[in-house]
């Protein structure tokens, strides 16, 4: 049985026998109302009750990782600036790539015989486990034995919103649900006064747009809920102008009043449902500004973020997916869209990393020291690479660039189950092409579930006429990176 | 055929976890012909000798206890409903017992020489079974041996039906059936309720009692115009006991404009329809006009076969109208993607591959999409015949096309009547403007025109700009639209002194406003032309134009700066605009040496905004100096051509205009008449389809890969359902004839079942995009076929649809659940009650602005901006778009507002609106903290809530009493009851006391504009009715249809 089916058979029978023979027949009382809400990781069964999409489930099999921190990198950081060095470059540095590479592979911008590109940083071992950097990334170096670094992603999409949109759902085309919707309906989530997936951005907006982050054809409440990064964290959060939290509350006790009588009139459990909604919301008023409140982190914590109480910013975002998944929230995602370097590479590389390098190294301490990295899987890459090959275009006002190459590009990840300390994969003397254990997309995401406690193949979804996934129809465990 | 010939299981016994599992395509059914050959007496006679451990009653195995569950556990996943290695399946007993492609594996009462035992024995890697998992243990196979040498008795009803797919019940065309007898003949007011009845007294149960009116009419009023019933609408029929009382509201609501927006809306939802095209840039589009022929077509009640037809195929009618054309945008809902870098080839398919899957689920009923890659894994369709569908889709140029309304063409018709009679004037009384005229002519035959087409053989444009090589030598840029661009362009020629270069900007239907620019308006401006043989520059001189635009002379595309704005560039005055041009560059010293030579151009394009050629062909001639732009274009030379006798009067008049605008002597003449053109008025524009003279091949994509063309197709339709009409052409009219026809099993009953579903919240089949194998059984399959039938005998009559459903016992019960109903039907397949469902997105926002008396009810036009909060803009990629709210956008119906799909209109996505990325036919009703956090704070809703509150203060009546009664009909169209009005009256008092000690927050909670509250009024009490009208606009009896 596919967990949907699952959740409606479940659901069928836990509203048939609670609902009516319990609340619907007594009246919901405070009591029963109490214990429809609660929210505890204790005897919580696998099953999506209607009531209640957002419960906690338990997973297909134990799993290594309980919540996910996805820090998306959008736009294609340049692997061979960061991560993948290849000395063979600084050889070739401005001679036309050998046409044995190129093929017929498309590019997006160049042409297909531009001049191969050397990096302009040095790389050096860092660790106990001796994983590549460029000096670009200090702070990353410092806890690269808690970090796998994955040299041999490939994709299938060398334009952005496809390749986001493919990073994200497992297809090209828009439409299908995203991998925090999938987690989130597979599991449920822990919190009970905030979404259980949680979506904080910084720099631009995405390529992929909202479909990043969408449910596709899974029920809206596994969509991610994008934070604003001023005013009200969550959209219309704030009372309108005038109203207090006690006149919220006067408010919301009346309208639970007319909608539980009207409820005892029409016996439509929807409506006990929008109770609870409106229950949660009330919560969340409370719970979301406590959560966007960094002034009670430490000095310390904020200095080794980078983070700074009012501020919008890559590291206050770090800093807010702790606090979120401290809080329960099952799956946050960071959207840092800023690494479409087709011009200047090396400059562009080093503003962002003086932006994101501490504070990814920072979360990965602090989840670390406060125990939580062993359970909490967290996530770094965007969509695609760039190419060896330099990107010039004056008509654009470009030079010194990268065009897109989703042929070999650069991830990583750290905790919840993965192998630390591992650099997977090789690529060949230019970085063009995978030579060693290539991790294909859906590959990726088979493992993520797998961590999880998925099999990616049964976490599905009926959607017309067929048993919809993640993972499509593609997707191995990478078992080399598990611990 | 045969490869179709696949199966679909019923279950029958197996365990639970195949419930959800499918059957894959391998074929078996051919393999039955072989018959067992009879349970022969084994020639080792083997005793039965029950297995230890296994408990087996006197000796006696019993397949469903015994050996059923291991089958289950060991055989199934290979053997089973997923797959069927071998061409067999141990789910199903004829296929067990006849054996895979391997023949016999069970011998009955001979275990011995049972290929079975010998496999599940086998110490070979290569034979052993299962080949997965451990194998089977010793006790397991003594089980097995005993079962097979006691007959191997396997109970037909632990065996799986095996059905083949193309008997399917969708299949097959309806067949009208006769409505059921009843008991409660009563009860019957028209067939459908038979059919309902039908069922419910077959199950013993009894219809709900009809829903009050009030009630009632605020269900027919939502489901018909999507807007609630007026307090005086609710009265008026409360209080009409005529017997014809509820027909006539039906009638009423029929007849709304409303009407023609409430299910144009359904409909676009299936077209996917957004106000953007999709992707990263997501830059918006001008398709409205689309929706407002769709509301069009809702309230003139067009057929329906009329409506696909001209939805798929408008443009190909015989003298085809504007408005049959603006139907095509059906299919332009399709994305677009412009990001830099594309292959807009690869783009172009996707956005078929979408039309396809729009196609399948609005007409068809098919997931038709999942043979993109491969047969379909259930339903009996081929790659192959999803291709040949495709075929008839992928012949489209794909313009954007001026649809000037009524008032606008009337307009345009007064300017150039006016203009043809300053033409007359001039030629009457201009003396001696014959002779000069026939002079002109003679020396325009005499201008040079030996021009040689180079043809490019390398071109790329800089930030991303991809060309379409077309047959006359010219390039089309395509995909990425970038705001400035160089192009490159090679060519190699053998011409011998060449003294000038031609340019030609050509109009295409693929460029705005048919180009030949990609800006907006169809301009360009081309800031720099350069050649380049072999390595030297060559230098340029006597630029000439047919025509430049003031200020943008063509000198300046040769005046050496490449990037500035200055250049050559071709807008004239409206309705005068988008026309063919040319450029022609003289050199200073002659090219070609007769040898090969290698030329180099390069156009700058560096003004911005998109000002770039969208398509342009490069000439040489070798002809005396000088050598200048032709001032007629291709057309003018066509009609030059003709002798003047034989040239009719619109030629002679299109002539006469190359003509005046070169004697000077006529300037002020012309002067006039631009004056007169200048105020031609410009028509917004909607994407359409337009067929392409020369069709495009059609491969199939293997693995669905656009770049491995597989087998070519000629268009066709899947042989599953009818044939196409005989011997007419194949092209997309005859494809749209072809759904309509009569003989199509799906069509009718698909589009029933989509109406069915907007009234009831699940259509009679719940999957409504899939009738295929996959897809949900009908609950009330003849009712399915009754109307289906009922359809198109009334020649595709929609509203006699609605108004059979609408005044339908059925659908007038009451909607109350009792927990007995519950517990046997919780959603309501058996139709015992009526419909009650939280009402769609855009409605919801209708209803609280309806309340709130502040509803713009003004149908169709252009897409508003209503507020959007801060911030929601930058979530999508690049500059936020302008999103300018003019005053008249505030308050339009919910569905007007620009559907962005990077960013969807918050307050709507949150109630589950589509995003229009792929086709819905049947939207999620979600229940979520963030909607009441939506309606409780949005402005918007505060905003009704005001409102409403100065409405109740004003008109609700004298005391308290009768205005919570007017509030809450405001909200609901009931009167509330005595504890509901204990609830509400409590809260105001509360509400009122708190306000007489804060007039600061008063004035704040009751006035959306504290700076200028309103005068006439106690504010103390407005505020108090704003705090008791947000939660009315907040009840689940106010956003829900009972």
């Amino acid at each position: 049985m596919n967990l949907n089916e699952y959740h409606r058979e479940e659901g069928k029978k836990l509203l048939t026998r609670r609902y009516f023979f319990k609340e619907c027949g007594m009246g919901l009382g405070a009591l029963a109302l109490a214990s429809l809400l609660r929210g505890t990781d204790a005897g919580a069964a696998p099953a999506v009750n209607r009531m209640d999409p957002l419960g906690p489930r338990s997973p297909q099999f134990a799993p290594k990782a309980k919540r996910v921190i996805y820090l998306f990198q959008a736009g294609g950081p340049s692997q061979l600036d960061m991560f993948n060095y290849r000395p063979a470059l600084e050889k070739y540095d401005g001679h036309p790539i050998p046409a044995e590479f190129v093929k017929n592979q498309r590019y997006a911008f160049i042409k297909p015989d531009a001049a191969l590109f050397a990096s302009q940083f040095k790389f050096a071992k860092h660790g106990r486990c001796g994983t590549v950097l460029s000096e670009v990334q200090p702070h990353l170096a410092e806890v690269v034995d808690d970090i796998a670094v994955i040299n041999s992603m490939t994709t299938v999409a060398f334009n952005h919103a496809p390749g986001q949109i493919f990073m994200n759902t497992g297809a090209t085309q828009f439409g299908r649900p995203s991998m925090g919707a999938w987690v989130t309906y597979g599991l449920g989530s822990v919190a009970r006064d905030l979404p259980g997936f949680v979506v904080l951005s910084s720099a631009g907006g995405t390529s992929g747009g909202a479909g990043n982050w969408g449910a596709g054809f899974l029920p809206t409440v596994y969509q991610g809920v994008p934070f604003r990064r001023s005013g009200d964290p969550i959209l219309y959060l704030a009372n309108p102008p005038g109203i207090t939290p006690q006149m919220q509350r006067r408010s919301l006790d009346a309208l639970k009043a007319l909608n539980q009588e009207r409820l005892d009139v029409v016996g439509d459990p929807e409506i006990s449902t929008r109770i609870n909604s409106f229950e949660m919301a009330y919560r969340m008023q409370t719970s979301a500004p406590e959560l966007m409140d960094i002034t009670k982190e430490s000095k310390e914590t904020l200095e080794m973020y980078g983070a700074e109480p009012g501020k919008s910013s890559f590291a206050n975002n770090c800093l807010l997916a702790r606090r979120l998944v401290e809080r329960g929230v099952r799956f946050v995602q960071l959207f840092h869209e800023a690494w479409d370097h087709h011009s200047d590479v090396t400059g562009n590389v080093r503003k962002e990393c003086g932006l994101t390098d501490k504070p990814c190294a920072a979360l990965i301490k602090d989840l670390k020291q406060r125990g939580l990295l062993e359970d909490t899987l967290v996530i770094w890459g965007g969509e695609f690479g760039r190419t060896p090959m330099v990107e010039t275009n004056k008509e654009a006002g470009r030079s010194m660039g990268r065009d897109h190459h989703p042929q070999a590009f650069t991830m990583w990840l750290a905790g919840g189950g993965v192998k630390p300390g591992l650099t997977l994969g090789k690529t060949d003397e230019f970085g063009f092409n995978i030579t060693e254990d290539p991790v294909p997309v859906h590959d990726l995401q088979a493992t993520i579930l797998y961590l999880l406690g998925f099999d990616h193949t049964k976490l599905t979804y009926h959607f017309q006429g067929r048993d919809f996934r993640l993972t499509d129809v593609e997707g191995e465990v990478v078992k080399k990176l598990l611990a | 055929m045969p490869q179709y010939f696949r199966k679909r299981i019923n279950y029958a016994g197996w365990a639970s976890d195949l419930r959800s599992s499918y059957p894959s395509m391998h074929r078996l059914g051919v393999l039955f012909l072989t018959v067992l050959c009879s349970a022969a007496a084994s020639a080792f006679g083997a005793p039965v000798v029950p297995a230890a451990g296994v408990s087996t009653s006197k000796g006696k195995v019993d397949f469903v206890r015994d050996i059923q569950p291991m089958i289950s556990g060991k055989c199934l996943s290979c053997h089973g409903p997923r797959k069927q290695e071998g061409h067999l399946r141990w789910d199903n007993k004829e296929s067990a017992l006849t054996g895979g492609e391997h023949g016999p594996n069970i011998i009955p009462g001979n275990s011995g020489k049972s290929r079975l035992i010998q496999l599940v024995t086998s110490t070979n890697d290569d034979d052993i079974m299962p080949q997965k998992g451990d194998p089977l243990t010793d006790a397991q196979v003594s089980v097995l041996r005993a079962w097979i040498d006691q007959g191997a008795n396997w109970p037909a009803s632990a065996s799986v039906e095996i059905v083949d797919p193309r008997k399917h019940w969708a299949f097959k065309a309806p067949v009208r059936p006769a409505p059921p007898s009843v008991k409660n003949k009563k009860w019957v007011r028209n067939p459908i309720d038979d059919f309902v009845l039908a069922k419910l007294e077959e199950e013993k149960l009894s219809p709900s009692p009809e829903a009050d009116r009030a009630t009632l009419l605020r269900r027919v009023s939502l489901d018909l115009t999507g807007l609630p019933p007026t307090i005086e609408e609710v009265q008026e029929f409360v209080n009409d006991r005529s017997p014809d009382a509820y027909k006539r509201q039906v009638e009423r609501l029929l007849a709304s404009p409303h009407y023609g927006e409430c299910w144009a809306r359904h409909w676009l939802d299936v077209a996917h329809y957004a106000d953007s095209n999709g992707y990263e840039k997501d830059l918006t589009r001008s398709i409205w006009p689309y929706r407002d022929w769709v509301i069009n077509a809702y309230n003139e009640n067009m057929p329906f076969d009329q409506f696909a037809i001209d939805q798929l195929a408008g443009d190909m009618l015989p003298n085809a109208t504007p408005e049959e054309k603006a139907a095509t945008g059906f299919l332009r809902n399709s994305m677009l993607n412009e990001e830099g870098g594309i292959d807009p080839e690869q783009f172009r398919i996707q956005g078929i591959i979408e039309r396809m899957d729009v196609l399948g689920k609005s007409f068809l009923g098919l997931t038709i999409n999942c043979c993109q890659c491969h047969n379909h894994k259930y339903d009996p369709i081929s790659q192959k015949e999803y291709y040949q569908l495709f075929a008839f889709l992928n012949n489209d140029d794909e313009p954007a096309m001026e649809i000037p309304d009524k008032k606008t063409e009337a307009a345009r018709d007064g300017i150039r009547d006016t203009i043809a009679k300053m033409e007359d004037e001039m030629l009457t009384k201009t003396p001696g403007i014959a002779g000069k005229m026939e002079a002109w002519e003679k020396k325009m035959a005499g201008v040079k025109r030996d021009w040689t087409v180079l043809d490019p053989s390398a071109f790329y444009g800089s930030v991303g700009t991809k060309f379409n090589k077309q047959d006359d030598g010219s390039l089309l840029a395509t995909g990425s639209n970038p705001p400035f661009s160089e192009y490159s362009v090679t060519c190699k020629t053998k011409l011998k002194g060449i003294t000038a270069f031609r340019l030609e900007a050509l109009p295409d239907p693929n460029l705005p406003y048919n180009g030949p620019g990609r800006a907006e308006n169809g301009n360009f401006v081309l800031s720099e032309f350069s050649v380049q043989a072999g390595t030297n520059k060559v230098v340029l001189t006597n630029a000439t134009a047919d025509f430049s635009q003031a200020g943008f002379s063509v000198a300046a595309a040769i005046d050496g700066i490449i990037t500035n704005k200055i250049g050559w560039a071709v807008e004239d005055l409206p309705g005068r605009r988008n026309r063919y041009r040319q450029a022609v560059f003289e050199t200073v010293t002659p090219v070609g040496d007769g040898n090969e030579i290698t030329l180099k151009f390069a156009l700058n394009q560096s003004y911005g905004s998109e000002h770039t050629i969208g398509r342009f062909r490069i000439s040489a001639s070798t002809g005396d100096r000088p050598v200048q732009a032709d001032p007629l274009s291709p057309h003018g030379r066509e009609i030059l051509a003709i002798a003047r006798a034989n040239r009719t009067a619109a030629q002679e008049r299109e002539l006469f205009n190359f003509y005046r605008v070169s004697d000077p002597e006529l300037a002020e003449a012309n002067n006039k008449i631009d004056d007169e053109q200048g105020k031609w008025p410009t028509a917004p524009t909607t994407l359409v389809l337009q067929a392409r003279a020369e069709p495009r091949e059609t491969h199939i994509f293997k693995r669905g890969d656009w770049q491995k063309q597989g087998e070519l197709v000629t268009p066709g339709v899947p042989s599953i359902l009818h044939p196409l009409p005989p011997g007419q052409p194949l092209n997309r009219l005859t494809l749209a004839k072809w759904l309509v026809d009569k003989k199509n099993p799906t069509l009718a009953r698909v589009i029933v079942n989509r109406i069915w579903q907007e009234y009831f919240g699940r259509g009679i089949v719940v999957t409504s995009e899939d009738f295929g194998t996959q897809g949900d059984k009908p609950t009330h399959p003849k009712l399915l076929d009754w109307l289906a039938t009922e359809f198109m005998n009334s020649r595709w009559d929609v509203k006699h649809i609605q108004r059979l459903i609408a005044e339908s016992a059925t659908y007038r019960q009451s909607s109350v659940i009792t927990p007995q109903m519950w517990e046997r039907d919780q959603y309501n397949s058996l139709l015992a009650r009526g419909p009650r469902v939280r009402v769609d997105a855009e409605i919801i926002r209708d209803i609280a602005l309806s309340a709130g008396g502040l509803l713009d009810l003004k149908v169709g036009g252009p897409s508003v901006y209503p507020p959007i909060p801060d911030g929601v803009l930058t979530l999508g990629y690049g500059a936020p778009m302008a999103w300018k709210t003019k005053a008249d956008d505030r308050y339009r119906r919910g569905m007007y507002t620009f559907a962005k799909r990077s960013v969807p209109y918050p307050s709507l996505q949150v109630f589950d609106a589509p995003t229009g990325e792929s086709p819905c036919t049947r939207r999620i009703r979600s229940n979520t903290p963030l909607q009441a956090l939506t309606t409780l704070n949005d402005p918007v809703y505060v905003e009704a809530a005001q409102a409403m509150a100065m409405r109740v203060w004003k008109n609700g009546g004298k005391d308290e009493k009768s205005r919570i009664n007017y509030a809450f009909e405001l909200c609901t169209g009931r009167q509330p009851g005595p504890s509901e009005v204990a609830t509400i009256s409590s809260l105001l008092n509360d509400e009122s006391d708190y306000f007489e000690n804060s007039t600061v927050r008063a004035v704040k909670v009751a006035s959306h504009d504290p700076k200028n509250p309103p005068e006439d009024v106690n504010l103390h009490k407005v505020a108090a009715w704003t705090m008791v009208s947000r939660v009315l606009l907040n009840m689940d009896e106010t956003i829900t249809k009972e």
